[in-house]
């Protein structure tokens, strides 16, 4: 028997998850370590915070404990790319950008392009993260197609499969996507794949008043351009910037630019990207909040955040992201749940500043499904040793 | 420890039947042989079982009055929509209620800026889309079923369609869902926002095939129709040559609309039912729709018919307007039907291959079939490999349905070593459950029974689909005590 490839270290500030630092990292180098190491864990009562690339440390609630951090980053094997099916299967600990790379070799993509440099698939479902093309290609839950999870007392299970259209028993997938480590580890992932587009347009439209962006984009939603992204930056009750992308072949694109310019009454055409498009707003200093909402309401929401507050959308989508300076978060937060609700809209802590991270009501309210939850993370979790505290309504 | 008896099956559901007749009104409540013998079956009509109760819910209401009495009675239910499943999974329990959802009709207007709609889900899936028209918009799942389909099964069996290549599935087109829990409860999933905190477990619920609960509102996403359409239809003298053009499409890096193929059989069943004007003498046809804006659609649609012609197409028709585009359509989407022509009975499979196998698996499926002395027409979904085996017998002849029933069993088989699945989009019902444990191993099934358990503890929604064996959820402190009767009469284990 060869010797086990897991290393073990003891936790540092580093490793601080939302601020708690942990007891041990563990880093296990297969499918079957993972399972072994939350055996262990389940054997000793550990509490266990799945970790990839480290990029959304700070993302979620802070976990009430963590024993273990299960750094994932040792899965990092793309296991079956199979460029005729558009498929590909990869473990959670491939980096997107390492993926992207080798898909991009056979002229395939993997739709999802949220900013974070280094993250991993692992990350990435767990974070449910998404970026400006999710307007063309969907998210986590539309790309997915299947998934293998180790559960808290080291079961390995799979659900889904290497087909696109695959409808035999419940899709677990979609319950790992968002899930921020609280039902197990995500260990593989199987995705649907898309060809790189040939040809890229690009219509930037500068707006005096970002909620300008709010018309604009319904009214690129209801025209018959069909745009990868509508990306706004700006600052809410302030100027802001409207980047249009089209990405096809390079008659299609030309024509739509054009006909893009038409619509919007305006705005430069060009076949780059701007350096920081899809960038998240503000920086460390600052509460990053995740928007979402009905797509027609951007208008509103960012008239709801307090003017002067850094803010980006992926306009047309119903997903929006601001920085609210730390101080005014935890007194800004309940006033902007109440105000977008109208708009069945909801407001999640990304990010926060150690110093604040406490004081905030990272989820706001779930709604009637709460008590669902709770029984979904029972059964999977009885003892609450998975990321315990990370998720809504302290799951 | 005094055994307490259970009351007789009959009993228990005679008292249930008085108890839903006063919540929810006499004339909705049927009880009658010849009247619930008319809800034996869905769409897959050999599998038929007599409900002992069928509800005729007219209202959200009545749907958790039906469901909480269930509950309190311990007796299963299966809702049902338009009853057009094709996997069983609406087929009724014999001690149980069937609850007929398809009087819950109101079409909410359309919401044009958000391109959103909210239905009851009796709804009928095209209905959708005739409402969103005048606003230029579409729901994009299009099963061909959906002239009498109901958007609630759609939702219970995450249907797909011809368009599901490019468009995705029910999944990808439900926003939100009210749903009436096993125990009676109202819960809402989702919402008209694209995210929100917590499990999605819209996503979990969506495919479920009614074991999760019962939806009695939904939200859909539609589409914008495309500025362009173009459609054609290409005949082959090759069943490899017509697999080959999808595979070049593809590497091509165009994502078509819908890619859809037929061979020799079912052409010839068309063409005796619909009289569809396929090409003569093809061995297989495609039909390949593009979408999309116009200078997009029309350069892609020249390299398309290049490549066919590199793929020895010997006869491309593309389709000047609408009314050409249907007749094109018609004969995919009655072939089912069609078959009925050419064979005294026929059995509808639903499997799926990763699409660079078609070939392969063809020729395999062909020599299984020659095996077993019978003939299988194919109408697939190729541009996702989704594989509709027709499996032709006679069922006058003695022995034949069983052998053909054998045959559609090894298909599937063949689909799972393949790399594929055993459902595509008809969904698992009471059909394919046994096959259930070929494609998963029993932790897999296992850990879809947490979910199970989590909205259904005690396993009263559409009891006996999906699932191989019954399982049983254990106890939950302080919510249930003592041994099941499932469990004591040995039908099932704790889990």
């Amino acid at each position: 028997m060869s010797a086990p490839a897991v290393t073990r270290r003891p936790g540092g500030t580093d490793d601080a998850v939302g601020g708690v630092v942990p007891r041990e990292v563990v880093r296990p180098g297969t499918v079957e370590e993972v399972a072994d190491v939350l055996r262990a864990a389940a054997a000793d009562g550990r509490t266990v915070v799945p970790v990839g690339g480290r990029s959304k440390l700070t993302w979620a609630a802070p976990p009430e404990s963590c024993d273990l951090l299960l750094d994932v980053t040792g899965l990092d094997r793309i296991v079956e790319h199979v460029a005729g099916d558009l498929t590909v299967v990869a473990e959670a600990g491939v980096r997107l950008g390492d993926l992207q790379a080798q898909l991009g070799e056979a002229g395939q993509l993997l739709g999802l392009d949220p900013p974070e440099d280094g993250a991993t698939l692992g990350g990435l479902v767990s974070a449910n993260a998404s970026g400006p093309r999710r307007l063309r290609y969907g998210t986590t839950r539309d790309l997915l197609i299947g998934i293998t999870v180790v559960l808290a007392d080291g079961t390995l299970a799979r659900a889904g499969g290497k087909v696109v259209k695959n409808v035999a028993g419940y899709d677990l997938g979609k319950l790992y996507t968002g899930a921020h480590g609280t039902l197990g580890v995500v260990v593989s992932t199987t995705w649907r794949l898309h060809p790189v587009p040939p040809a890229r347009r690009v219509v930037t439209l500068d707006l005096p008043d970002v909620a300008a962006a709010g018309p604009l984009s319904i009214a690129l939603a209801r025209s018959t351009l069909t745009p990868s992204a509508v990306e706004l930056s700006g600052t809410a009750g302030g100027p802001g910037r409207l980047v249009v992308l089209f990405e096809s072949i390079a008659e299609s694109v030309t024509d739509q630019a054009r006909s893009a310019v038409a619509l919007l009454g305006g705005g430069e055409e060009s076949d780059d990207l701007p350096e920081d498009f899809g960038r998240r707003p503000g920086g460390a200093d600052d509460v990053l909040l995740r928007l979402a909402h009905a797509p027609a309401a951007l208008a509103a929401v960012l008239a709801a955040l307090p003017a002067g507050t850094p803010v980006s959308a992926h306009a047309a989508t119903g997903v929006a992201y601001a920085a609210v300076p730390a101080a005014e978060a935890a007194g800004a937060l309940p006033r902007l749940r109440a105000a977008i609700a109208e708009h069945d809209g909801t407001a999640v802590v990304l990010r926060a500043p150690d110093a604040v991270r406490d004081a905030l009501d990272h989820w706001g309210p779930v709604g009637d499904s709460l008590e669902l939850m709770r029984r979904v993370k029972e059964r999977f979790d009885p003892e609450r040793r998975m990321s315990p505290g990370r998720f809504v309504g302290g799951l | 420890m005094t055994a307490v008896a259970e009351p007789a099956v009959s009993d228990r559901t005679a008292a249930l039947a008085e108890a839903l007749r006063t919540a929810i009104g006499t004339e909705r409540v049927l009880t009658d042989r010849t009247q619930v013998r008319t809800y034996e079956c869905d769409g897959l009509a050999n599998f038929k079982v007599t409900p002992a109760i069928v509800v005729l819910a007219e209202s959200r209401q009545h749907v958790v009055d039906t469901v909480r009495l269930c509950s309190e009675a311990g007796v299963p239910f299966v809702a049902r929509g338009s009853g057009t499943g094709l996997s069983g999974g609406a087929l009724p329990s014999a001690d149980g209620v069937l609850l007929v959802m398809s009087r819950l009709r109101s079409l909410g207007p359309v919401d044009a800026d958000n391109r959103q709609v909210t239905v009851e889900p009796g709804v009928i899936n095209l209905w959708v889309t005739r409402d969103a028209a005048p606003f230029d918009l579409a729901y994009a799942p299009d099963p061909s079923s959906q002239l009498v389909c109901s958007i609630g099964g759609n939702v219970a069996e995450n249907a797909g369609g011809a368009h599901c290549l490019k468009y995705g599935f029910t999944v990808n087109h439900v926003l939100g869902a009210e749903v009436v829990l096993p125990d009676g409860e109202v819960v809402h999933l989702g919402g008209r926002a694209p995210e929100h905190p917590g499990y999605d477990l819209l996503g979990a619920f969506i495919g479920s095939e009614g074991t999760l609960g019962v939806a009695t509102e939904l939200t859909l996403r539609l589409i914008r129709v495309p500025e362009a359409v173009q459609t054609m239809l290409v005949g082959y003298h090759s069943v490899e040559d017509a697999a080959g053009t999808v595979s070049d499409i593809i590497a091509a890096g165009i994502l078509p609309a819908a890619v859809e193929m037929m061979d020799a059989l079912a052409i010839e069943a068309a063409e005796a039912a619909v009289s569809c004007g396929y090409p003569e003498g093809a061995v297989a046809v495609l039909v390949i729709e593009l979408d999309g804006p116009q200078v997009e659609v029309e350069a892609q649609f020249r390299q398309v018919e290049e490549i066919a012609r590199r793929r020895n197409a010997f006869e491309t028709r593309i389709a000047a307007d609408d009314a050409e585009r249907g007749l094109m359509w018609k004969g995919r989407k009655s072939a089912f039907a069609a078959v009925g022509r050419i064979s005294p009975s026929y059995f509808v499979q639903d499997g799926v291959i990763p699409r660079t196998k078609l070939p392969e698996v063809l020729a395999e499926m062909k020599r299984m079939a020659d095996e077993k002395g019978l003939r299988v027409a194919n109408v697939f979904h190729a541009g996702d490999g989704n594989l509709h085996p027709l499996v032709l017998f006679d069922d006058a002849v003695e022995g034949q349905a069983h052998e053909a029933e054998e045959l559609a069993g090894d298909i599937l088989e063949l689909c799972v070593t393949s790399g594929g699945s055993i459902t595509g989009e008809h969904g698992v019902g009471s059909e394919k459950r046994m096959k259930m444990a070929k494609q998963f191993t029993p932790a897999d099934l296992d850990t879809m029974q947490l979910v199970r358990c989590a909205f259904d503890p005690d396993g009263i929604a559409n009891p006996g689909k999906v699932f191989p064996t019954p399982r049983l959820c254990g106890e939950r402190p302080g919510v249930r005590k003592g041994e099941h009767p499932v469990q004591a009469a040995g039908l099932g284990e704790v889990f």
